[in-house]
């Protein structure tokens, strides 16, 4: 349809929505799925989000200050945030580093090393939390060295820490790596022949280009740091007040029935998942195009 | 030096290459590829006749079984609803549209024991639909089905999110073609639009797959977790290590992955074949 | 026989942008016409709307004296080829190809032999005989266009219809299908339509020309029709360089600056008027009545001609001249213009 006669906007909507008048479902069938599609999100989707917030009512607001404010929620509140402020920040690195590596450079083993940072989405979050326990567990391969040391990992923030990361690996760099791609190098170049220095090629060219769809990877990856649940609790221990994140803590206020507390604090994580979703659904009305390369998880 | 260096990869005046590669494979090895490979070896140390024994006790099969058919059984469930949810948003305008576009993907952003807690509260016998459901009898939380709910909740946004670029790039001009043709709607729509999406369909679908096999935190609390009946394999991996039976929590996790890794390749290559076949014209 | 489709006023627009601003057009059974105009003209949406894929907001489209809004698509039996072809990526050769035949209602569907029959008969007559197998990304873009073709002619339509036929192609096999299309349509007699923003394809190919400019037809006839006697200023300068001269007209001649310049004029108005000129109507010339003097400024290669680029006093732009066998003249010469044929438009 290049050459249709149309101006350009006019252009892209119209053939596909003549398409649509001139052979489209029947309004009967358009309007049943219609109906399907917000059964089913209902059912599975709308219902669930509705129910935290009205279970964590469910007891007054007295009762929802309470539970939050509580020592060991603010404990497990406290762990969340400060697991998130190391994981996150540790993933940003490497996710510039694999980017930079995969999206600029052709060598050998390069789809491998993609495929290998995409592993930890296909493995069991407990699986990633279980290898950690494996290696530096007390039975682990390095547990009695680390015991003789004295120093903790399993049943600890580093063990906490370090399968949050397991976890959240690929979201920085396969939001970054089709982006980076998508834009090449001749930017860069330009730079370097202008004589810009390594660094300053990066912090003012590439950095600038690619800063919405690394702020989109960021708001994944702290969204699942903050409410990840199997590997963290494979490796905490659960230990009240210490070892407790926020999705632990609604765990075994859960199981001890304080049914209404565990509402509470699982609506700070949905409102959370909330505020996650709003700013992404943003991020892609904005900027389509950059991020557009990359929406697919 | 530099000829051996070029063999592996093509020059380039970009710097940091050295760097990045550095950084990426030191923080993978460390944290990824060590870790699984300690996994593996801590399996197999176990030695072939207790691999043997755990892989095959009745308790670790019924596991493995609900894992993989209830990921099937969610995956395929998405698959039919995602599709429909796809094709409706990409083609149809109605009121919230772009609300219900945005909140497919609060599974991605909502914590698992969040979604697990609030599942069992909904389908639970006392809650808003399993309270419609008790009266005939149909029990979802605290059964196998209660443990689809949750798989199918947290795989619900990945197949809508591969088909809808897919859906979205079909051009207008094969549908006239096939009306032109003397086509029903009927036949377009299934021998016509249906088959170049089928790929994506199908990646969708693994992803789906992927993540719900493994999944744990939103499953144990609806799940009801009785042994061979309603228990996930991810939850007896936690109960052999909660026994210190690490070798045995291993090889539950090898078997895992060995399976979960084994469909996904055939997966790729049943695509990769397509792929190459059509091609994109 | 009657005529096989008849456009009456048709006028169409897109959001408040006129695409089609009443255009009528008869088109004899057997014909190949070629819907001709720049981008944004209205050529594609008035083929779309004989195709039925956009409907007119007024007039109409009737086939053969039949009204064609009662139609279905299926019912229209239209074949259309679309610019990208829109081949099912999904579907081999002969499964596109049988498409059309095995969408037909059960009753009137062919037996799967006939089909298989029909389907390679199309393939002999695209010259791709023993594809069926292929899958449309194992074909080059001529094959592929060929392969659409087939399968818009499976169904035996009334009208062909082909958008941009050669606008995907590079321009060695373009002109190979321009031969093959023109031998095919002498065999298979289909009226055909075919859009073309590309003067020359629709003055070698079609029987008649269709010229849109803005929504509007400004002529149509034969090639030589429209190329020689152009109806409005705007044929004359899309079909081919043209130089342009204000002139004068009293009685049979036309003056520039008040030298005669073209005489044996008739039945023109007096008064000022626009004087084309293609550069083969320009002639160097020794004596002096009816000429026009200028100044060699240019001269330069386009195709197997030379051409001169001349100043006139008075005129803003060189006039364009051919120089067949001509003796070329050295840049800077005086030289004496003469022209031997020209199209006048009274001044607007």
């Amino acid at each position: 349809m290049s050459d249709a006669s149309l101006p350009l906007q006019a252009e892209d909507l119209e053939p596909v929505r003549a398409a649509r008048r001139i052979s489209g479902e029947s309004r009967l069938v358009q309007w049943l799925l219609v109906a399907i599609s917000l059964a089913f999100l209902c059912l599975f989707l709308f219902l669930p989000l509705i129910t935290v917030f009205v279970e964590a009512g469910a007891r007054g607001w007295q009762a929802y200050r309470e539970a939050i404010l509580e020592p060991d929620a603010l404990a497990a509140i406290r762990l969340t945030l400060l697991v998130a402020a190391i994981a996150v920040p540790f993933n940003i690195v490497i996710g510039i580093a694999a980017a930079w590596a995969i999206a600029k450079f052709e060598f050998r083993g390069k789809s491998l090393l993609t495929s290998f940072i995409d592993l930890p989405f296909s493995v069991s979050p407990v699986i990633s939390g279980l290898v950690f326990v494996l290696l530096f567990g007390a039975q682990g391969y390095f547990g009695p060295w680390l015991k003789a040391n004295d120093i903790q990992i399993v049943f600890a923030l580093p063990g906490i820490v370090l399968a949050t990361i397991f976890v959240t690996f690929p979201f920085v760099a396969r939001e970054l790596i089709p982006h980076m791609q998508s834009l090449g190098s001749a930017e860069e170049e330009t730079a370097l022949t202008l004589g810009a220095s390594p660094w300053r090629t990066f912090l003012t060219v590439t950095l600038p280009n690619v800063k919405w769809s690394l702020f989109y990877g960021v708001l994944l990856c702290n969204a699942r740091a903050m409410g990840e649940f199997g590997a963290v609790a494979v490796v905490s221990g659960k230990i009240r007040g210490l070892t407790n994140t926020m999705p632990l803590h609604v765990e075994i206020l859960y199981n001890e029935y304080m049914g209404a507390a565990a509402f509470a604090v699982a609506s700070l994580l949905a409102g959370l998942a909330l505020v996650t979703l709003a700013l992404k659904t943003l991020l892609e009305w904005h900027f389509a195009d950059a991020i557009a390369a990359s929406r697919r998880h | 030096m530099s000829a051996t260096v070029s063999r592996w990869r093509e020059p380039s005046v970009l710097p940091g290459f050295g760097l990045a590669l550095g950084i990426t494979l030191t923080a993978l090895s460390l944290i990824v590829l060590i870790p699984l490979a300690a996994l593996f070896l801590k399996a197999a140390s176990a030695g072939p006749a207790d691999i043997w024994a755990v892989a095959t006790s009745p308790r670790t099969l019924a596991a493995l079984r609900l894992s993989f058919f209830g990921a099937l059984f969610a995956a395929t469930v998405n698959a039919v609803f995602g599709l429909i949810l796809a094709w409706v948003l990409v083609r149809y305008e109605f009121p919230g549209r772009r609300l219900i576009d945005a909140a497919v993907d609060l599974p991605f952003a909502l914590p698992t024991a969040v979604a697990g807690i609030a599942l069992a509260a909904i389908y639970a016998p006392n809650g808003w639909v399993g309270g419609l459901l008790a009266p005939y009898d149909i029990k979802v939380a605290y059964t196998p089905l209660g443990a689809m709910v949750a798989l199918i909740f947290i795989g619900l946004p990945f197949v809508v999110r591969t088909v809808q670029p897919v859906l979205e790039e079909l051009p207008a001009d094969i549908e006239e073609a096939a009306a032109l043709l003397g086509a029903s709607r009927w036949r377009t729509v299934f021998q016509v639009l249906l088959p170049p999406v089928l790929p994506a369909l199908m990646t969708g679908f693994v992803l789906a797959f992927a993540r719900a096999v493994g999944e744990y935190g939103s499953v144990i609390f609806i799940a009801g977790n009785v042994p061979m009946v309603s228990e996930i394999a991810p939850l007896l991996i936690v109960i052999r290590l909660e026994q210190f039976d690490y070798a045995g929590a291993a090889v539950v996790a090898t078997l895992m992955l060995l399976l979960s890794f084994a469909l996904i390749l055939l997966v790729n290559l049943v695509q990769a074949r397509a792929r190459r076949r059509f091609g994109n014209v | 026989m009657s005529v096989a489709v008849t456009i009456e006023t048709v006028e169409k627009r897109f959001q408040n942008f006129p695409a089609l601003r009443g255009v009528s057009l008869d088109i004899q059974p057997g014909e190949l016409v070629a819907l001709l105009g720049p981008s944004g003209s209205g050529k594609t949406t008035l083929l779309r709307v004989i195709a039925g894929l956009e409907q007119a907001e007024r007039g109409r489209v009737l086939f053969g004296g039949t009204d064609t809004r009662d139609l279905s698509l299926r019912d229209r039996r239209i074949g259309f080829v679309f610019q990208h072809y829109a081949l099912f990526k999904t579907m081999t050769v002969a499964e596109n190809v049988a498409f059309g035949l095995k969408s037909r209602p059960r009753g009137e569907r062919p037996e799967p032999a006939e089909i298989r029959r029909r389907v390679s008969e199309l393939l002999e007559l695209i010259q791709l005989p023993g594809l069926e197998k292929r899958y449309p990304s194992q074909l080059s873009g001529g094959q592929r266009q060929r392969v659409a073709l087939a399968r818009a002619l499976a169904i035996e339509p009334r009208v062909l219809l082909l958008d941009e036929p050669f606008g995907a192609l590079d321009a060695k096999v373009r002109k190979e299908l321009r031969a093959w299309l023109r031998q095919l349509h002498q065999r298979t007699g289909h009226t055909t339509v075919f859009v073309t923003h590309d003067q020359e394809e629709a003055l070698e190919l079609a029987d008649r020309v269709a010229i849109l400019s803005d929504g509007r037809l400004e002529q149509v006839g034969s090639p030589d029709d429209v190329y020689d006697h152009p109806a409005t200023p705007f044929v004359c300068e899309f079909l081919g360089d043209a130089n342009h001269l204000p002139v004068k007209v009293v009685g049979s001649q036309a003056f520039f600056r008040d030298r005669p310049v073209l005489g044996g004029l008739s039945q023109n108005k007096s008064g000022p008027a626009s004087l084309y000129v293609r550069p083969q109507h320009l002639r160097i010339v020794d004596d002096a009545p009816l000429a026009l003097p200028g100044i060699v400024e240019h001269l330069r290669r386009n195709g197997p001609l030379r051409r001169a680029e001349v100043a006139v006093e008075g005129l803003p732009k060189r006039l364009d001249v051919d120089l067949a066998s001509q003796v070329a003249p050295a840049i800077g010469e005086r030289v004496r213009l003469r022209i031997s044929h020209g199209s006048l438009f009274a001044a607007a």
